[in-house]
């Protein structure tokens, strides 16, 4: 009889059963919609693990992880492992051609970083702590592993709703974008042509690139060493020549064991008392505020950028400053063809794209250096 | 009659070609797709006219600048 008291029926709560169906929501529109099925896929099962009761996957004792999962998110997250080494990967996939091809996109890249401290400023005046506004701000940068390593310094109890809200609207990209594009610009500016090559960029500047970026970058910013030392490093791995073994292991095994543990650990801090709590909500609404202003910020840019340049950009391409790459920049391209089929914008808003992910890494690294 | 010839923007391998020579087609369709950076990539027509010289099968890999067809129009 005793062994039946320890079925976990009976200790089913209605915060439980909706956190299941979150999950179930979750591997739903990774699996049949194809939403990003990488990230949603382990965050879902991470959450339905961990919504079933007594399986202790999320145990502490004393305040030490127990659990499997509790772990992981331990000893790979608050020990701020994961989203760093996540960062060697993106680096070893990225290439920095488009931006070294044309630097003024640095600056688009930069401009969409002012959508997070538009929405750090709402969310101060909405009475969240400054630590919180932080960390909900930079979802605007649209970076998972940028916002949970902010978060996880910054205001760990919000690191559920915080993760989810980033991968959500990073992989809602191509549904939130374009109407904040379109309202921004006359369809005149959308037809605008660039030429699709860019300039030829030679390996020297490949390998000088990351090595001097990351000098420049943290001694301007030191606290941003951990994620942008990490993907300059990734870079350089990837760009020199002479280490292709582990550039790809950076970019392919190792990445992909990575994700599995961040996004089984990320799914398995949302737990019923973590996450039906109406500061969640908010997270999400603050999230898609600051993704839409990171979007606004950079075409307006784009824009400014034109009065003041003899050769016209599109200045849908300042929408790709927010760092969800190559998404955004997926967008504007199709956005592009639409508006004039002669245009292929691709590579134009992949620079932004990339400078965005430095940019974003950079802000985070200014709000440690301001709050941490 | 004028003639447009359209070049592959970027290097890539083509996935599948949607008109032969000698079709008709209209500006904005796609003429063919073009893996690149992990992506499918539609190329598009520039104009409305006849294809009159295309030589691509898929999965072939293009450099970028490397002829897609020519259009008469």
């Amino acid at each position: 009889m005793l062994g039946f008291f320890e079925v976990g029926f009976l200790h089913l709560t209605w915060g439980s059963i909706v956190m299941l169906i979150i999950g179930g929501v979750l591997l739903y529109l990774g699996i049949a919609k194809n939403m990003e099925p990488l990230l949603l896929v382990p965050i879902g099962f991470g959450v339905v693990l961990v919504n079933l009761p007594l399986g202790g996957l999320m145990e502490t004792i004393g305040g030490e992880p127990a659990g499997l999962i509790s772990r992981i998110f331990h000893y790979g997250l608050v020990w701020e492992i994961i989203p760093c080494f996540i960062f060697l990967g993106l680096g070893a996939m990225t290439d920095f051609g488009p931006l070294i091809a044309n630097p003024k996109t640095l600056i688009l890249g930069a401009g969409a970083q002012f959508g997070v401290y538009f929405a750090f400023f709402i969310a101060l005046l909405l009475g969240f702590t400054i630590p919180e506004s932080a960390s909900i701000g930079i979802i605007g940068g649209a970076d998972g592993p940028t916002t949970i390593y902010l978060t996880n310094r910054l205001a760990p109890h919000l690191i559920g709703a915080t993760a989810v809200a980033a991968y959500t609207y990073m992989a809602l990209v191509p549904i939130i974008q374009p109407p904040v594009i379109k309202l921004l610009t006359t369809k005149h500016e959308r037809e605008i042509y660039m030429k699709p090559q860019l300039r030829p960029v030679s390996k020297l500047e490949k390998v000088l690139f990351p090595a001097i970026a990351a000098i420049i970058i943290i001694l301007l910013v030191p606290k941003s060493a951990p994620l942008i030392g990490m993907f300059m490093f990734g870079n350089l791995l990837y760009v020199c020549g002479v280490t292709d073994r582990l550039a790809d292991t950076a970019a392919n095994a190792f990445m992909n064991i990575l994700t599995i543990l961040l996004g089984l650990s990320v799914g398995s801090i949302m737990s019923a008392e973590n996450f039906l709590k109406v500061d969640s909500l908010m997270v999400f609404g603050l999230g898609v505020v600051a993704f839409a202003t990171s979007t606004a910020f950079g075409v307006s840019l784009a824009k400014l950028m034109n009065l003041v340049s003899k050769e016209k950009i599109n200045p849908m391409i300042g929408a790709a400053g927010v760092s969800a790459v190559p998404m955004s920049a997926r967008v504007v391209q199709k956005m592009g063809q639409q508006a004039n089929p002669r245009n292929f914008l691709l590579m134009h808003a992949m620079g932004p794209n990339i400078a965005g992910v430095i940019g974003t890494a950079t802000a985070a690294g200014i709000f440690l250096g301001m709050v941490g | 009659m004028a003639q447009e010839n359209v070049d592959f923007p970027i290097p890539g391998k083509v996935l599948s070609v949607n008109v032969s020579q000698g079709s008709g087609v209209k500006e904005g369709d796609v003429i063919c797709m073009l893996e690149s950076m992990k992506m499918e990539n539609p190329i598009l027509a520039p104009c409305s006219g006849t294809v009159t010289k295309i030589e691509l099968s898929s999965g072939q890999v293009v450099e970028a600048g490397a002829l897609v067809c020519i259009i008469e129009y």
